[in-house]
Parts: structure tokens; C-alpha cells; sequence
């Protein structure tokens, strides 16, 4: 009964799929839908060595449904109106049947999204997965990171607690840096004279929009990794079928796995600490006429509003912390290294270390008042973290002697390299190390 | 013959080309413009523009809040000390240049100096936080969000915000009534 069609169903590898009776046969000349995913989801060929660094990736899918998920339905109980907001958010907290855990699996889930996000981030930098032929798929990233801050951003408004208020001031007011336009940029994304009914409002329209331009970014996110496939921890270009395993059932079986020890971290912060990741000022209405004594904002934003903070005039901070992420979309370029992993580039790896505790630096700057040492560690930090992609990662390229590389991703696996190896390795996954 | 015909065929159909892009291009542009203007201050927001303050239970020294158009507006009764504190004051040191002469009800507002009333919006001029009263070294305001520091003049004097605390605009309709707005 087995049908082998002609059709290639992706450019990248030839098509595997097998028809399994007339009814398939029928559909796969119509819609070739059961063919794409098995091309993409089955047997698509994978470098044989991703270690568990490469499974945020399904992390992150699966963050991306729960958010919506649970967000669909909070929407369903949750009212959009300056004077409503705060009670029908307790109202789900105290009498919508589970309303607590939807909602604390919401709120978890966004710090979540964002510890997975961050690691799939330095994961990228550090084993150069934004290198050619992969530029667009990371700037597709680097978009997505984008977007899951305005959507985090609009959510934390919603309870309209102290926090969400003055979160909501701040932001905005970053606005009113720019010259000229910056007042009417604000009244026009405040529909009044400050922050009140109409931003939440449509804070709330927005906040439900987003999440499904996300789903349509990653959408393109992922078409733009199935092209050149996965980059691995070598950085080597797989090179032949030694090189790969089918993704269906090397890599759900290890995502599957990641994703079960990620999920038990999740559910104790949702059963056991669900606030220790917000603000209790939070818990007190939204009051425009009294700014809480410290306003931070959610951990996952604490280093670029430390970079903020770092620069002493209002326009060039704002403009500064815009240019942390924007610097992202160009370091594609700005890296002059001809060796993708950092496994290789024994130079790199050290600055690689100091920029990632230098975010953590940031991070801890931004939590503390503007006070003191701070002012200086955040500095630094501010210093560090644009030097590091503007300076270093175009200088140490030029004079950096990258260690030996392997000559293939199948030879530091298999003792004694690929060659005939592949059927045997495909029995003893184990030794995939 | 035939040759200038196609020719000329072809620019008609330029000009069709680019008229019809043109017209379309403009009329998704006129579009866009109530979709965009949708957000702006509607005319209920905007109708809220003024509010009345009874001064009359101010005691020197004292500071009241008021909301005008979802702001808070301070109103403070200065003592003698801060009016002097304020007037004493190098302009080459500021920021934002300003005597306090233009800061405080004067002739503008009042058809006279009223150097003991300063009205301003209650806004720091950094990111929109609500600065504290009396705080910070020159007794004006501070702001706890990210260290602006004002003085009796409500002028900015240290810290990140580029400007003055704004000053709004207002009448006295007695000597202790005002109108803000």
C-alpha cells in the first residue's frame, strides 16, 4: 500500500513520508499536510550532539500556549474598567472555581517565559547560532523578544494595582523624551491627559492581540530554522546523514524530558511561592495620586531599567535602554569570527562569562535604589554590555586563534568518526553523550 | 509608425500604473486616520479641562493635592524661609533656567505678586512619578522613582528629569479662589 510520491515536501531534505492507505493517499494530493509534518516534525534530520541547552526551544513553545491558554480564559472573568479591574481580579483569585491557579499560573508563567527565553538567548550567543545562514532566524528572535515585552508590559497593567499604575506612568513617559512629539505621543497612547480608563482599555485589546502575532513571528521563527536546520554545540555545518538523527524520537524524547523537570519548577512557584516573583505593592488599587516609595519593575526587565537609570539625562537613557535590544538585530554582523561555537574561541568564552554576569550585575542594580555603589556597578555594567557586542565582538574576531576544531559533528561523537556508524548509533542513543 | 504607437502605449500605461497606485496609496493613508486618531483624548476627557480650589485652608507651609485632567496639582503655601531659599538662587546653577519670579503667582495669573502661592502639576518631568513633598536637599520635592531632586521653586536641581516641575495654567477669581486650567 506504501505510496512513495514524487513531491518533495521540504527543500531542505528529501521527503520520508509514506502514504498508509487510500485515504491518505487521497489527502496528501490534496493538502499535504500529514507529509509537512512528518518532514518537519518527525524525521527531520537534527545534529546528532544538541545537548540540553537546545530544548528552550520547546520550552518556550509550550510557555507560549499555556500563556494563552489561561489567558483566554481569565479573559473570560476579568473587567477591563479603571474601577473593576482590581475587584475582578480578586474576584478570580477568591470565587472563580480554580481562578486562583489559572491566575498564578498566568502571572508564574510570564516570568517563566522569560527565565526559558533569556537562556535560549545566551544559548544562541554563546554557541553563535546567530551566524550566517542563520542572521533572519535570529532577528526573527530578537522580534519575538520584542513583542513578549510589550505583551508582559500590557499584562502586568491589567490588575490595575499600585504597580501596574505606575509601571504603566513609567513606560509610557518614556515618550515624552522625544523632542517636539513626545506630549502628543503620550496623550495619544494615554486617550487622555495621564494614565487612566482609556490606557487600560486598550492595554487590554492589545494585551489579547499580541500572543497571536507572537504565535505568527515563531511561526516564521521556526520555517527560518528548518531551512538551514540546527546549528549545535560544535558550530560545525552537518556535513551528512552521520551527522543527524531523525527528530522523532531523539529529540521529543529529550525535550520531552527538559520540558518535564522545567514544568516541576514551574508548578512549585505556582504552588508553593506565587507572589515571590511579584510586587505586594501590587496588591494595593491603583492610586494616580501616590507613587509607591520604590518602583521596580518584574525581575525579567530589571537590567534594562537599570540601564536606564545608569545614564544621568532623560533622553539618552531612553534611548540607550531602546539600543540594548536593538544592538541584538545587528550583531550578526558586528561578529567578526569565522568559528560559530564559543566551545573554540578561547578568548571569547571569558568575555562571553563577564557579559552574562554583567546582566546579572544589571539586574541586581535595577532592583536596588539608584543609590550610592550602585549608580557605579550599573554603570559599569551599562559600559560592559554595549562594549561587549560593539567593541569586543568585532575585535576579538580579527585577533583571536580559535582552538582545533573537530572535522566533523560525528567524529567528537563516535570514536573512530561517522562513516558506517550511523545505524548503530541510531540503537545506542546513549552514547550521543 | 507602429514603433511610436508602442511607444506611447507604454507611458499611458505608466501613468495608468501609477495613478491608480498613487490614488490607492493615498486613500489607505486617509484610512488610517481615524484609526489612529481613535486613541487620542476623546471629547468626554477632554471636556474635564478645569477645576476650582478653595485656597482658604492652607496654612502657611502646607501643601494640598488636587487632580486636574487625571494629574495631580500641588498648591503650596510657601513660608518665608523656602520663598528665599527659592529667590536666592544662581540661574547659571539650573538646568532648566527659570527665576522664581515666573514660577510663583504673579502678574499673569493675578494682576499681582503672590510670591507665597506655587501651583504646579504634581508630575516628575523624568517618567510621570508623583515627587514627595519636602523631601530631598533643597526642601522642594523628591522623587522616589529615580532620585529627581526639586526645590521650593519646584526647578529641577539634580537628578535624571530634564525639566521643571510644569507649571499649569490658572486664574485667581478671589484672593482664595483659583481656577486650574
Amino acid at each position: 500500500m506504501a505510496h512513495q510520491s514524487e513531491q518533495q515536501g521540504h527543500a531542505a531534505h528529501e521527503s520520508t513520508y509514506r502514504t498508509t492507505g487510500p485515504f491518505t493517499e487521497w489527502l496528501d494530493k490534496r493538502l499535504p499536510i500529514l507529509r509537512f509534518a512528518n518532514d518537519t516534525m518527525m524525521s527531520f534530520p537534527t545534529p546528532r550532539n544538541l545537548n540540553y541547552w537546545w530544548t528552550f526551544g520547546g520550552i518556550l513553545t509550550f510557555c507560549l500556549a499555556v500563556q494563552i491558554v489561561t489567558g483566554i480564559i481569565l479573559a473570560m472573568h476579568y473587567t477591563p474598567n479603571a474601577d473593576l479591574a482590581f475587584g475582578s481580579v480578586e474576584r478570580i483569585m477568591r470565587d472563580v472555581n480554580y481562578g486562583w491557579l489559572l491566575r498564578y499560573t498566568h502571572a508564574v508563567g510570564a516570568s517563566m517565559f522569560f527565565l526559558a527565553v533569556y537562556v535560549h538567548i545566551f544559548r544562541g550567543l554563546y554557541y553563535g547560532s546567530y551566524k550566517a545562514p542563520r542572521e533572519i532566524l535570529w532577528m526573527l528572535g530578537v522580534v519575538i523578544l520584542l513583542l513578549m515585552m510589550a505583551t508582559a508590559f500590557m499584562g502586568y497593567v491589567l490588575p490595575w494595582g499600585q504597580m501596574s499604575f505606575w509601571a504603566a506612568t513609567v513606560i509610557t513617559n518614556f515618550f515624552t523624551a522625544f523632542p517636539v512629539v513626545g506630549k502628543f505621543i503620550t496623550e495619544w497612547l494615554w486617550g487622555g491627559f495621564a494614565v487612566g480608563n482609556a490606557t487600560l482599555n486598550r492595554f487590554f485589546s492589545l494585551h489579547y492581540l499580541l500572543p497571536f502575532v507572537i504565535v505568527g513571528v515563531v511561526a516564521l521563527h521556526v520555517w527560518a530554522l528548518h531551512v538551514p536546520g540546527n546549528n549545535n554545540p560544535t558550530g560545525l555545518d552537518v556535513k551528512g546523514k552521520q551527522d543527524t538523527l531523525p527528530f522523532h524520537p531523539y529529540y521529543t524524547v529529550k525535550d520531552g524530558f527538559a520540558l518535564v523537570l522545567f514544568t516541576i519548577v514551574f508548578a512549585w512557584f505556582v504552588f508553593f511561592a506565587p507572589n515571590s516573583l511579584g510586587h505586594p505593592d501590587n496588591y494595593i488599587p491603583a492610586n494616580p495620586l501616590v507613587t509607591p516609595p520604590h518602583i521596580v519593575p518584574e525581575w525579567y526587565f530589571l537590567p534594562f531599567y537599570a540601564i536606564l537609570r545608569s545614564i544621568p539625562d532623560k533622553l539618552l537613557g531612553v534611548i540607550a535602554m531602546f539600543g540594548s535590544i536593538v544592538v541584538l538585530f545587528l550583531i550578526p554582523w558586528l561578529d567578526t569570527s569565522k568559528v560559530r561555537s564559543m566551545r573554540y574561541r578561547p578568548m571569547m568564552q571569558w568575555f562571553f562569562l563577564f557579559f552574562v554576569a554583567a546582566c546579572g550585575v544589571l539586574m541586581w542594580c535595577g532592583a536596588n535604589p539608584p543609590e550610592g555603589n550602585f549608580v557605579l556597578y550599573a554603570r559599569l555594567a551599562t559600559s560592559y554590555y554595549f562594549a561587549y557586542f560593539l567593541i569586543i565582538m568585532p575585535l576579538v574576531g580579527m585577533i583571536e586563534q580559535p582552538r582545533k576544531m573537530p572535522e566533523s559533528i560525528a567524529k567528537p561523537v563516535l570514536p573512530g568518526g561517522g562513516g558506517a556508524m550511523p545505524a548503530r548509533a541510531s540503537a545506542a542513543p546513549q552514547t550521543k553523550g | 509608425m507602429s514603433e511610436t504607437h508602442a511607444q506611447e502605449d507604454v507611458t499611458r500605461r505608466d501613468f495608468i500604473y501609477l495613478g491608480a497606485g498613487a490614488f490607492a496609496g493615498i486613500g489607505a493613508a486617509v484610512a488610517l486616520v481615524p484609526l489612529i486618531d481613535q486613541m487620542n483624548p476623546a471629547a468626554d476627557v477632554r471636556a474635564l479641562a478645569t477645576i476650582e480650589v478653595d485656597l482658604s485652608s492652607i496654612a502657611v507651609g502646607q501643601q494640598i493635592k488636587v487632580m486636574w485632567q487625571g494629574k495631580p496639582v500641588f498648591v503650596r503655601r510657601r513660608t518665608a524661609e523656602e520663598i528665599s531659599a527659592a529667590e536666592n538662587v544662581d540661574l547659571k546653577e539650573l538646568k532648566d533656567p527659570a527665576t522664581d519670579e515666573a514660577r510663583h503667582a504673579n502678574q499673569e495669573e493675578n494682576g499681582a505678586e503672590k510670591p507665597e502661592w506655587l501651583i504646579v502639576v504634581g508630575i516628575c518631568t523624568h517618567l510621570g512619578c508623583i515627587p514627595l513633598e519636602g523631601q530631598g536637599e533643597y526642601h522642594g520635592w523628591f522623587c522616589p522613582c529615580h532620585g529627581s531632586v526639586y526645590d521650593t521653586s519646584g526647578r529641577i536641581r539634580k537628578g535624571p528629569a530634564p525639566k521643571n516641575l510644569e507649571k499649569p495654567k490658572y486664574t485667581f477669581l478671589s484672593d482664595e479662589r483659583i481656577l486650574i486650567g
